[in-house]
C-alpha cells in the first residue's frame, strides 16, 4: 500500500530547465519527509505539485490517497500548506486570518471561530490575536502561517522551507511545534536547506539536486556517506604541518592508513574524518600540547548540507549556475 | 511553543457545499476580506477621491470656457453638465489599477497559493476583490455626485433615471475591474499593475466622447470615438441624466443611438471574457 504521500516519475519542464526530472517520493503515514537541497533543486516544484498549484507534465501523485491530478478538490481538504512566505494577510488581524481560512476549508463561521481561538492559543498568539499581522514580528508571522495551515488539523501536511530567515529562538520554537504535530499522527513532507533541521525532523530524508531525488535515507545513513564529523586543524608553524598530519592520521576513521588528512598548505589548516566527538577531539589535543605543536584553531566539524552535496554530486550547494531555473515558478529567489 | 494542549486527531475539512452556493460564500469572505482591507489603508481610498475631483474643478473651470458643446447656443454651463457624465464613467474605470495591484500583491505575497491550496471555489479569489472593489466604486460615486452637484451639475430626468445611469456606472465599472483582475494576474507586481492598469486607460477615455463631442475629431478617430464601449456609458448616463443640450445632433453610430443598449451589452461581455480569462489564468497561476 503506498505511503500517505506517494509520487512517481514526475517531471516539470520550465522551457528547457527540468525542474523536476523523474522525482519518486514515498512517505508512509505518521512519517516526516525532508527533501534536502540547494535553490534550485526542485524542491519547491515538488511541493507545488503534490499541494495541486502545479500540473506536472508525467508522472502520477497520490495524496492521503487520494490521486491529485484526478481530483484535486479531495487532495485540498486533506492537506495544509505552509510556503516559504509566511501568506498571510498582514491588514488582517491575526483571529481574522485564521477565521478566513476555517471558512474556506468550508467550516462554519462559529467554528471557524472556535478553532482560531484554539489555534492562536496553541501558538503563543493570543496576546496578538486583535493586532493586524503587519505588527507581528517574522517569528510570529511564521507561526500564524503554521496555524492557518492547521485549520483543520490535516492528515498530511506540506512545509516549504519553515524555518528560512528566522532567527534561533523561533527556529527552535518552530522545530518543537512541527514534532508536537507529527506525534499527533501527521505524515509531513518537509523541505529545508539545512541538514541541521533534517536531522532533528525528518525520518527520512531525501537529497534533491537539478530535480532529482540522488539519495536517500535516514541521516544517519547519509552522514555515514558524507564521511560523518571531522577534524579540524589550524596550526601556527608551516613546519608542524608534517607532524601534526601524522597524529591526525592515527585518529582517522577507518584505521591508520596514509591519506584520510587533507592539507591546505596556505591556511596551514589540516581536515581529517573521524568518529569519536568530543573525547576524541580532546585526546588530540593533548597529543599535538605533548609534541609541541602550536594551533591557532581546533574543531569538530559535523557534515553540513554542503559535504553532503560536495560528496555526492561533486559540487558545492552553492555555486549553482542555474540556480534560477526554480525560482521562476516557485519562490525560492523570491523568499529571500 | 505550548506544552498544554496535546494535537486532536487529525481530519479532513468538512466536504463543501459544492457548486453555485459554495462559490457565493467562498466570494463573500473574500470580499469581506478585501472591505476589511480597505478600512485598515484609507489613504487609498481618499487618494482613488482626489483625482476625479480634481478633473471635475479643472475640467468645469480650466477647459468648461473654451469648449463648446452643440446645440448649447452660448449657455457657458453647458459643458459643466455635459461633462460630468464622463468623470463619472472615467473615474470607475479606474477601479481598474487597484483591482490589479491587489491581485498582484496577493500573488506577490503567496497568498494566492495559499487559497488555490483550500478546498474554496476557484473564482472566489477573484469575485471578492470585484466585489469589494464595486463598493468602493459605489462610495467614490456618492461623493464624486455631490461634488458635481456643487459645482452646479444636475440629474434633470427623475430619480429613476438617474440611478439607472448609475446603475449603468457601476456595472461598467465592475467589468473593468475583471480587466484589472487579469492584469494583476499577469504582471505579478503590484507596481506594474496600477501602472499597467492605468496608462491604456487614458486612450481609451480620451479618444471617446466623454471629454469633447466627436464631432470636432478626425473621422478615424470619430468612429473610434463612437463605437469605444466607454462612450456608450457616457453617452447612456448623459441620456438619463438629461444632461444633453436640446438640439445636441446625437452621431449616427448604432452604440450612440441605443446607449443605454450598448452599454449594457458592451459590459457584460467585457465581464463574460475577462472573468472567464482570469479565471483560466488565476488556475495555473505561479508566481
Amino acid at each position: 500500500m503506498p505511503g500517505a504521500i506517494y509520487a512517481e516519475g514526475l517531471v516539470k519542464t520550465f522551457g528547457d530547465v527540468r525542474a523536476l526530472d523523474g522525482v519518486d517520493l514515498d512517505v508512509p503515514e505518521g512519517t516526516v519527509l525532508g527533501l534536502l537541497g540547494p535553490n534550485g533543486a526542485g524542491k519547491t516544484t515538488a511541493v507545488r505539485v503534490l499541494t495541486t498549484l502545479l500540473r506536472p507534465d508525467s508522472g502520477t501523485a497520490v495524496v492521503a490517497g487520494i490521486d491529485v491530478l484526478k481530483n484535486p478538490t479531495a487532495v485540498r481538504r486533506s492537506i495544509g500548506l505552509s510556503g516559504q512566505f509566511a501568506a498571510v494577510d498582514e491588514y488582517l488581524t491575526g483571529r481574522e486570518n485564521l477565521q478566513m481560512v476555517g471558512q474556506l476549508y468550508q467550516m462554519s463561521g462559529r467554528d471557524a471561530k472556535k478553532r482560531a481561538c484554539e489555534l492562536l492559543d496553541r501558538f503563543n498568539l493570543a496576546d496578538a490575536a486583535d493586532r493586524t499581522a503587519k505588527t507581528y514580528s517574522g517569528g510570529m508571522r511564521r507561526r500564524l502561517d503554521l496555524a492557518a495551515a492547521l485549520v483543520v488539523s490535516p492528515p498530511v501536511m506540506f512545509m516549504d522551507e519553515p524555518t528560512t530567515g528566522l532567527d534561533p529562538r523561533n527556529r527552535q520554537g518552530l522545530w518543537e511545534v512541527i514534532e508536537e504535530l507529527v506525534a499527533g499522527g501527521t505524515t509531513l513532507l518537509l523541505t529545508t536547506q539545512y541538514l541541521e533541521e533534517a536531522d532533528r525532523l525528518a525520518h527520512d530524508i531525501a537529497v534533491v539536486d537539478h530535480g532529482k531525488v540522488i539519495a536517500r535515507g535516514t541521516s544517519d545513513q547519509l552522514k555515514a556517506q558524507t564521511g560523518g564529523e571531522r577534524i579540524e586543524v589550524v596550526v601556527h608553524e608551516r613546519e608542524h604541518i608534517a607532524p601534526a598530519r601524522g597524529i591526525l592520521e592515527r585518529h582517522q576513521l577507518g584505521g591508520t592508513s596514509q591519506g584520510g588528512c587533507t592539507v591546505e598548505e596556505h591556511t596551514r589548516k589540516l581536515t581529517v574524518p573521524v568518529s569519536g566527538g568530543a573525547k576524541l577531539l580532546a585526546e588530540v589535543i593533548r597529543e599535538l600540547d605533548t609534541a609541541g605543536i602550536e594551533i591557532d584553531d581546533i574543531g569538530l566539524r559535523r557534515p553540513t548540507l554542503d559535504d553532503v552535496f560536495i560528496t555526492l554530486t561533486g559540487h558545492a550547494a552553492e555555486d549553482e549556475p542555474e540556480l534560477k531555473a526554480d525560482a521562476k515558478p516557485g519562490t525560492e529567489e523570491a523568499a529571500k | 511553543m505550548t506544552t498544554t494542549t496535546q494535537p486532536a486527531p487529525t481530519t479532513a475539512a468538512p466536504r463543501g457545499r459544492g457548486g453555485f452556493l459554495q462559490s457565493v460564500t467562498d466570494s463573500l469572505v473574500m470580499a469581506k476580506r478585501n472591505l476589511i482591507r480597505m478600512m485598515r489603508i484609507p489613504e487609498v481610498v481618499i487618494f482613488g477621491l482626489i483625482q476625479p475631483i480634481m478633473f471635475v474643478v479643472l475640467f468645469s473651470y480650466v477647459f468648461g470656457g473654451s469648449i463648446k458643446v452643440p446645440g448649447a447656443g452660448t449657455d457657458p454651463s453647458a459643458y459643466r453638465e455635459f461633462l460630468m457624465a464622463g468623470i463619472f464613467a472615467q473615474t470607475v474605470t479606474f477601479a481598474t489599477a487597484g483591482a490589479g495591484a491587489g491581485i498582484a500583491e496577493d500573488m506577490h505575497k503567496g497568498l494566492i497559493d495559499r487559497f488555490r491550496s483550500l478546498p474554496m471555489s476557484r473564482g472566489a479569489v477573484l469575485t471578492g476583490r470585484t466585489l469589494a472593489d464595486l463598493v468602493q466604486t459605489a462610495l467614490t460615486l456618492v461623493v464624486l455626485a455631490v461634488v458635481a452637484a456643487l459645482v452646479g451639475w444636475r440629474a434633470h430626468d427623475g430619480v429613476l433615471n438617474a440611478l439607472a445611469g448609475f446603475g449603468l456606472l457601476l456595472l461598467l465599472g465592475y467589468a473593468f475591474t475583471w480587466i484589472g483582475a487579469l492584469i494583476g494576474l499577469t504582471v505579478r507586481t503590484p507596481e506594474a499593475a496600477t501602472s499597467g492598469g492605468l496608462i491604456w486607460l487614458f486612450p481609451l477615455t480620451f479618444i471617446s466622447v466623454a471629454f469633447v463631442p466627436s464631432q470636432n475629431m478626425p473621422s478615424f478617430l470619430q468612429h473610434i470615438a463612437e463605437w469605444n464601449p466607454f462612450s456608450a456609458t457616457v453617452v447612456a448616463c448623459r441620456d438619463l441624466f438629461g444632461n444633453f443640450p436640446p438640439n445636441y445632433p446625437i452621431p449616427d453610430a448604432w452604440p450612440m443611438q441605443h446607449p443605454v443598449l450598448a452599454s449594457l451589452i458592451w459590459s457584460v461581455v467585457i465581464i463574460l471574457f475577462f472573468r472567464t480569462l482570469a479565471v483560466r489564468k488565476y488556475r495555473s497561476a505561479t508566481v
